[in-house]
């Protein structure tokens, strides 16, 4: 086995990977990203609206400061986030978004003169100064003050990754692509790196370092229907939490936007509804003003997704070979309408479902989009449970979140947490000499070795590991989805614990050769279904709703008992359900908790004193 | 309901010493919007789990999915079938080293190409965390937006006649991406430099000016536009350097 030794190893090459590899690279340090996919095709390049940072540079954002995104962060939090890290990552934000600029990213920038922008379909003029020519731009995004989030027109993540990736080009940062980290190297206390293999040759290799860090985005597809890349797959997240020691906050905090397609899960913009789309249901009738008489189609994300899903399982919605979906209709608004302002839409659903929106109704569900939680950091990114381990990025839970967090702010918390713990981690390395336990290194691979082995072999038993997967994703997508009831999460943390026994005795079907995607499928399933009872049995606990979190049987957001996070812990691998423990959400309280301004919900303030 | 396609599938493993390269049948009944996202996926997880393929963001921003459609490089993820007849060949795009079936090695070719160009921003500033930005014509920042937007998927060198008969060839994408730095203002290299990167051969004299870099590409990059304006360019630099002598 070929065994590479580097100062630090980054599992993941997206934008929070790459963006903690250049700060090592650029402090002298020897750094190797892996990657599943060429650097270039994480799932960061597939972000198109922004970056939020506090320039305040476009008239729109006059006024705007570190402190105001600080609030609108927390506030999108629901008060769930480390106020600490929301603070950092706000002051932060603006250098780093410079920082970019210098590097190459082409920004959008302020054209002075008069201007048209729409709101609620509604026209309005706007004066950019003179003074501000040429400095970067902002566009507006929902659940902020002010216009704060910086773009790249409608590729803003392909750029900046693009651009990131030059960047460690530049500097020397290797990154090892087609390569799948499945284990890490530890000893219960220290983390010494990763065991992973090859996907061009299948072979297993050791990497060895003195600091790992885990930036491999979220795992949306643990879900059935994500709008997340088919890389973003809990895979590692699976590792980690086979530690045994190290844990995963906040599982249970789970964001679903109101549109994605059927079949592909490729999100249309909210922008349809706002423009005047409305949502039909199996008979083609509106549905959304039963529920939402004043807002109807253009109540919060949360709110319609909610209302959706509650009308489908009334029976309401539309049967196809992928499932029950709705209609999104947009025929009225017109074809100049259509192929002018939203020519995304008109794209993505003629180039992808063959469907003309200007005269056919497009298939849409609520679909999983964004993970709240992850491997649980310090605010120096710094993971719980073993030395020398670090996270950043969506893979983490920072936690600068909570249990929601707002469009444009996790594109930038890509960069700006990858900045700040990869400088935490070249402090780290400063002083900090380790002994490598060799032995360790040699049974992870043989250990991996003879998973790989008993797998082949079938010694563990015959069962498909695409059909263990389906299995999981259903369980999920019926019983830990948008709306959650102890009923449903009950039964869905039964029924991942029968999948888990299921994913356990995984056998390939074909041989297993080289790259095989089969065997890469049953390598994780096991960690993905132990993720997934995280989620259900985190959200079968938390028994409140917060942000996206929305339990039907406990609707008031309850302060008093549950202003925590989430530490869910595998502490046995032959254990069926995670051990979970609570923290305190925030160390301090820069904004006592209060009204979140949308989405009406009683609160159980903290200071409240009677029982529950 | 709909039809039954078939699938003819170039299959060859290297990794499998039994392997020899052939193609392979597959059927399947076509379902409403069905991509080749959805086909390929079906066929791997219900036929033969051992296809390899390679798909990412599966909504045509990644480039991971470029493979020979009824003998045209393009994008899987947004061909839909119904565009296409009913018996449908797929192979993986030359070029490329084969990984296995219809996935082939993007990825080791483009870094080798952006380390050539040196695809970053040449500049002697240092970064200032205490400053604002220099401001930039936001005119010129769309510009290079527009060459930026290349997701290396490799089409145009697969499409490519020259990428074909030389290994070194730089191909449409180089150029494009060289272009990008060409016009940054941020970008402190001079023309001369850029000829040394491009003035041969392997660069832009190397085009046969067949079209079909611009014809596949998926994102409807300017690739012709950008050649024509690069030897225009350097062809100056090419005249300077002559009379020098």
């Amino acid at each position: 086995m070929q065994t590479i030794y580097k100062d630090v190893l980054i599992i993941g090459a997206g934008l929070a990977g790459e963006r903690a590899a250049a700060e090592a690279a650029g402090a002298g340090l020897s750094a190797v990203c892996l990657s599943i996919v060429p650097a270039r095709r994480s799932h960061s390049a597939a972000a198109m609206g922004g970056m939020q940072a506090a320039l305040g540079n476009s008239v729109m954002g006059e006024g705007d400061n570190t402190d105001v995104h600080f609030a609108d962060t927390v506030k999108g939090s629901d008060w769930g986030c480390d106020q600490e890290v929301a603070r950092l990552f706000a002051d932060t934000a603006p250098i780093e978004m410079r920082r970019l600029c210098d590097w190459g990213v082409p920004w959008n920038r302020v054209v002075p003169g008069k201007s048209k922008y729409f709101k609620g379909g509604k026209q309005f003029d706007k004066e950019e100064k003179e003074e501000k020519r040429g400095l970067i731009t902002a566009r507006n995004f929902g659940g902020t003050a002010k216009w704060r989030t910086c773009y790249v027109s409608d590729g803003t993540g392909h750029s900046v990754l693009y651009t990131m990736d030059n960047r460690c080009a530049q500097l020397g940062v290797e990154v090892h692509d087609k390569s799948e980290a499945i284990a890490l190297i530890q000893d219960g206390k220290t983390c010494y790196g990763a065991i992973a293999r090859s996907l061009r040759t299948g072979e297993l290799i050791a990497y060895v370092a003195k600091a790992t860090m885990v930036a491999t985005g979220g795992f949306g597809k643990i879900y059935k229907a994500s709008t997340n890349a088919v890389i973003c797959d809990g895979g590692v997240h699976g590792a980690v939490l086979d530690t045994g020691v190290v844990p995963l906050g906040n599982m249970e905090a789970v964001q679903f936007h109101p549109t994605g397609i059927v079949p592909t899960d490729i999100l249309v913009t909210e922008g349809c509804r706002g423009d005047g789309g409305t949502l039909l249901d199996v008979n083609e009738e509106r549905f959304m003003h039963i529920y939402e008489p004043d807002k109807a189609e253009l109540a919060s994300r949360d709110v319609v997704a909610r209302w959706m899903t509650h009308h489908m399982r009334l029976g309401k919605g539309v049967p196809s070979p992928y499932g029950e979906h709705l209609w999104l209709d947009i025929r009225h608004l017109g074809e100049k309408h259509i192929t002018g302002k939203l020519r995304e839409v008109y794209e993505i659903c003629t180039s992808f479902l063959g469907v003309d929106p200007v005269t056919q109704l497009i298939p849409v569900r609520p679909t999983q989009h964004y993970s709240m939680g992850g491997v649980r950091t310090n605010k120096d990114g710094a993971a719980y449970g073993l030395k020398g381990l670090f996270s950043a990025g969506e893979a983490a839970c920072w936690d600068m979140h909570g249990f929601n967090r707002l469009g444009g702010n996790s594109l930038a918390e890509t960069v700006v947490a990858g900045g700040i713990v990869g400088a935490k981690i070249v402090e780290f390395l400063k002083d900090y000499e380790c002994n490598i336990p060799t032995a360790e290194i040699t049974k992870t691979a043989a250990k991996q070795q003879q998973r790989i082995d008993d797998m082949i072999s079938g010694k563990n038993g015959n069962e498909n590991v695409y059909k263990v997967r389906e299995a999981m994703q259903n369980a999920l997508d019926k019983g830990a989805h948008v709306f959650r009831t102890e009923e449903g999460l009950t039964e869905c943390v039964e029924t991942l614990q029968d999948v888990l026994r299921r994913a356990r005795s995984v056998g390939l079907q074909t041989d297993g050769y080289g790259a095989s995607p089969e065997l890469s499928a049953a390598l994780k399933i096991e960690g993905q279904v132990k993720l997934a009872l995280c989620v259900a049995y985190g959200a079968l606990q938390r028994r409140e709703s917060r942000g996206s979190h929305n339990r039907e049987d406990y609707p008031a957001r309850n302060d008093r008992d549950w202003l925590t996070r989430t530490l869910a812990y595998w502490k046995n691998p032959d254990d069926d359900l995670p051990t979970l423990e609570y923290e305190d959400a925030s160390p301090s309280f820069e904004m006592p908790p209060g009204d979140r301004g949308y989405g009406k919900m009683q609160i159980i303030s903290a200071d409240s004193k009677e029982e529950s | 309901m709909g039809r039954q396609l078939k699938f003819k599938i170039f299959r060859f493993n290297p990794q499998n010493p039994e392997s020899v390269p052939r193609m392979e049948v597959f059927s399947l009944d076509e379902t409403d919007s069905m991509t080749l996202f959805i086909a390929l996926n079906r066929i791997r997880e219900e036929q033969d789990g051992s296809l390899q393929f390679e798909f990412c963001c599966r909504a045509g921003i990644c480039g991971s999915c470029a493979m020979v459609i009824n003998g045209r490089p393009g994008l899987a993820c947004h061909t839909k079938t119904k565009d296409l007849p009913d018996e449908i060949t797929l192979t993986p795009l030359p070029v490329f080293e084969l990984v296995g079936d219809l996935s082939v090695d993007t990825g080791s070719w483009f870094r080798e190409m952006y380390n050539k160009v040196e695809s970053w921003v040449h500049t002697d500033k240092v970064f200032d965390p205490t400053a604002i930005e220099d401001p930039m014509d936001n005119a010129i920042a769309e510009e290079i937006y527009e060459l930026d937007r290349c997701v290396e998927c490799g089409s145009c060198v697969a499409a490519c006649g020259t990428a074909r008969l030389r290994d070194d060839f730089m191909g449409a994408t180089a150029l494009n991406r060289l272009g990008r730095f060409v016009i940054d203002p941020r970008d402190k290299r001079t023309d001369a430099e850029y000829f040394e990167v491009i003035g041969s051969d392997e660069g832009i004299f190397g085009c046969m000016g067949l079209l079909a870099c611009e014809d596949v590409c998926p994102k409807n990059l300017p690739l012709m536009n950008q050649l024509s304006y690069l030897r225009r360019k350097m062809g100056v630099v090419a005249l300077k350097q002559i009379f020098k002598k």
